[in-house]
């Protein structure tokens, strides 16, 4: 099922005698979630992420715009006959129900020619209870149940009534770091074997990576950009999306476009094809560092963080955006700096630099080259 | 370790349990023993024999059997309907986009005011004067009806205005615990139940009324031992002399025995009180195995 939105607007009005203004909190969606995709809408807390996600499952009306599942225009429709399964941030498991009784609940609230039988509920309950593997906790009741236990109760009780859209709050903001890392797998699968339309929130930028088809990256009620994720981190339409994106986030300079060169901190360091001259902010990926002494730009070291396979260089440049003037470079271990050596120069990958108008934050692009 | 918890734990309720001794066991017992001494005098403190003879008289008493017919009929009256109407209002008010405050607070004004005076303005309402037959008569002749006399006319029209009146006076208390209990109810429950089409009606017995079924089950097993206690609404309808009216309760004719015109028989007031305390407690016990059974609470997902 294609979920298309038109020019999708909610605002807050302000409220009386606070000083809190009107708050847009979405702006302005217009684009297509295509059938069977697995779609993150991703971005820091109070960017409107879930006042979104209230607006497709209908909890929300919205204040201007449109929302088509399929062909059918939904806005108008209310949450009751939507049709959408949602996992909540917390849950909301039904908590003086069993899990099986919190499983059927959907299911007992059809009507008429849809009405199923005892045997039938049974059946599918224990279709969603197989696919997110908790058979066996059917008698339980929900406080019985780990975080973990409980969220998979949540998804099946979402999933049994083959909802038309699956949204998932926040799914894995409530697990531990391993849980997390076991569940995120098992929503992408839970999804690939269900083939529904899936869209989740989640302000883990990892997380969205690591299971969108697509990701929507928001900040301030607006979409920044839409795409794979790897699309985005590599190719991020302004400075937010280069920054919100990558763990250890990217690295920030001042730099200037000068002959045909752009160079850092008074030095050159890639060569590039535009003959403007300008000041221009420089984003970095910290995989974008080659050590390399017979360059020119060269940072101070700080600390070496060994993480196996590849060396974190900490270190503190001048023309840092940031005021803690710290960057971080991941190198191979391999050509790990000696300990005791207090500057390190580096070599640049032109891919992995991406430049920035220093005023609006959004992505000039100009080819860049290795010097020679 | 725990030896030494244990003595500093019986240490801290030990003023507790003192008073409880003291003014609450001590005069149980007591009164036990009363009612077993037949013509016990308080003057001469003596009594001429031990047995059931009370108990056999006060349950032949007809004004004994009266005021029992009486508080059951204010008890099966009251509890269920002044329940009801708390839940209904409580909902209501709950469901209300503004103004619940001030609606909250004009529903509990019965609570913060005077028992007595509550009675003078039902008299009011009710009464009867050599002027005018009340204001609920002058709505019911509006309609074609009466007049009654609801004070000192049939039975029915007095039951009536006696279950109005308890009602009128319970109702607050109820309602403030209910709003409280329905507010601490997860609002994403709520949500929850929408998205996956459930009608209002059902998220109400399905989801609203289990969830507060604990505090519910609070004031119906409350609301019985109240009502069941009921003495101070009838003296402030029907006056002091209330087996005259016929509208003595229990505890009516436990004080009567002692303390009224006819009274002066301890014997007989104690019989009645422990009567009273038996079907009090056989109601409570009823209604303490019911709720564990339907309240969520104790349904087996906490240990």
């Amino acid at each position: 099922m294609d979920v298309t939105f038109r020019h999708l607007t909610k605002r807050f009005p302000a409220r009386r005698g606070s000083s809190a203004k009107e708050v847009i909190a979405v702006d302005d969606f217009d684009f297509t979630i295509s059938d069977g995709e697995l779609v993150g809408l991703l971005g820091p807390s109070g960017c409107g992420k879930s006042t979104a996600l209230n607006l497709i499952c209908g909890l929300l009306t919205p204040t201007e715009g449109e929302i088509f599942f399929g062909e059918e225009n939904v806005t108008a429709i209310p949450v009751e006959k939507r049709g959408v399964g949602m996992v909540f941030q917390n849950y909301a498991l039904y908590p003086h129900l069993t899990v099986y009784q919190n499983i059927i609940f959907p299911l007992q609230n059809l009507k008429g020619k849809d009405r199923l039988t005892r045997e039938q509920m049974r059946a599918k309950a224990e279709e969603a209870a197989r696919l997110v593997q908790i058979g066996a906790l059917m008698d339980r009741h929900p406080s019985e149940l780990s975080g973990g236990q409980q969220q998979r109760v949540a998804i099946a009780r979402a999933l049994v009534k083959l909802p038309r859209i699956l949204l998932l709050d926040e799914p894995l903001s409530n697990l531990d770091a391993r849980l997390r890392l076991q569940t995120r797998e098992e929503i992408r699968r839970i999804q690939l074997e269900t083939g529904i339309t899936t869209i989740f929130v989640t302000h883990d930028q990892e997380e969205a990576m690591s299971i969108s088809d697509r990701i929507v990256v928001m900040r301030d009620g607006r979409v920044q950009q839409i795409g794979a994720p790897q699309t985005i981190y590599d190719d991020p339409a302004n400075l937010f999306v280069a920054q919100f994106l990558g763990t250890p986030p990217i690295n920030v300079f001042h730099g200037t476009l000068q002959g045909r060169r752009l160079l850092m901190g008074g030095v050159p360091v890639l060569a590039t094809d535009t003959d403007e001259i300008r000041q221009i902010t420089v984003a970095i990926r910290p995989e974008g560092f080659i050590v390399d002494p017979s360059v020119p730009f060269s940072c101070s070291l700080q600390a070496v963080e060994v993480m196996g396979r590849d060396v974190s260089c900490v270190c503190t440049h001048p023309a840092m955006v940031n005021e803690s003037g710290r960057m971080r470079a991941i190198i191979d271990a391999g050509t790990r700096p000696d300990a005791g050596v207090s500057d390190v120069h580096f070599r640049l990958k032109p891919e992995k630099v991406l430049l920035f108008d220093p005023d609006t934050g959004e992505r000039l692009y100009a080819e860049l080259s290795t010097l020679r | 370790m725990m030896e030494q918890k244990n003595y500093r734990a019986i240490l801290y309720l030990l003023p507790a349990l003192l008073f409880l001794a003291v003014f609450l066991v001590y005069p149980l017992a007591d009164v036990f023993i009363y009612s077993f001494e037949e013509g016990f005098n308080f003057a001469s403190q003596v009594y001429h024999g031990i047995g059931l003879h009370n108990y056999r008289y006060v349950l032949r008493d007809p004004y004994f059997i009266q005021a029992l017919r009486n508080t059951l009929c204010l008890v099966a009256i009251t509890v269920p309907l002044s329940t009801g109407f708390a839940l209904l209002i409580s909902v209501a008010l709950s469901s209300l986009p503004t103004l619940q405050g001030l609606f909250r607070t004009i529903f509990f004004l019965p609570y913060v005011t005077n028992t007595l005076a509550v009675g003078m303005v039902f008299l009011v309402i009710f009464g009867r004067t050599p002027y005018s037959d009340g204001l609920m008569n002058a709505l019911l002749s509006v309609v074609g009806l009466g007049p009654v006399d609801f004070i000192d006319g049939p039975y029915a029209a007095k039951m009536f205005v006696l279950c109005f009146y308890t009602i009128w006076v319970v109702l607050p208390f109820k309602i403030l615990i209910l709003t409280t209990a329905l507010a601490s109810v997860d609002k994403q429950l709520y949500n929850a139940a929408r998205i996956d089409g459930t009608s209002r009606a059902r998220i109400f017995w399905r989801i609203t009324l289990p969830m507060i079924s604990p505090m519910l089950f609070y004031l119906i097993i409350t609301g019985f031992i109240g009502a069941f206690k009921a003495y101070s609404d009838a003296v402030a309808i029907f006056g002091t002399s209330l087996n005259n009216a016929g509208m003595n309760t229990l505890v009516g004719y436990v004080y009567d025995m002692l303390y009224g015109d006819s009274g002066g028989y301890p014997s007989y007031a104690s019989a009645a009180a422990i009567l009273l305390f038996l079907i009090i407690l056989t109601i409570t016990v009823i209604n303490l195995l019911i709720s564990k059974r339907l309240s969520y609470h104790t349904g087996g997902s906490v240990r």
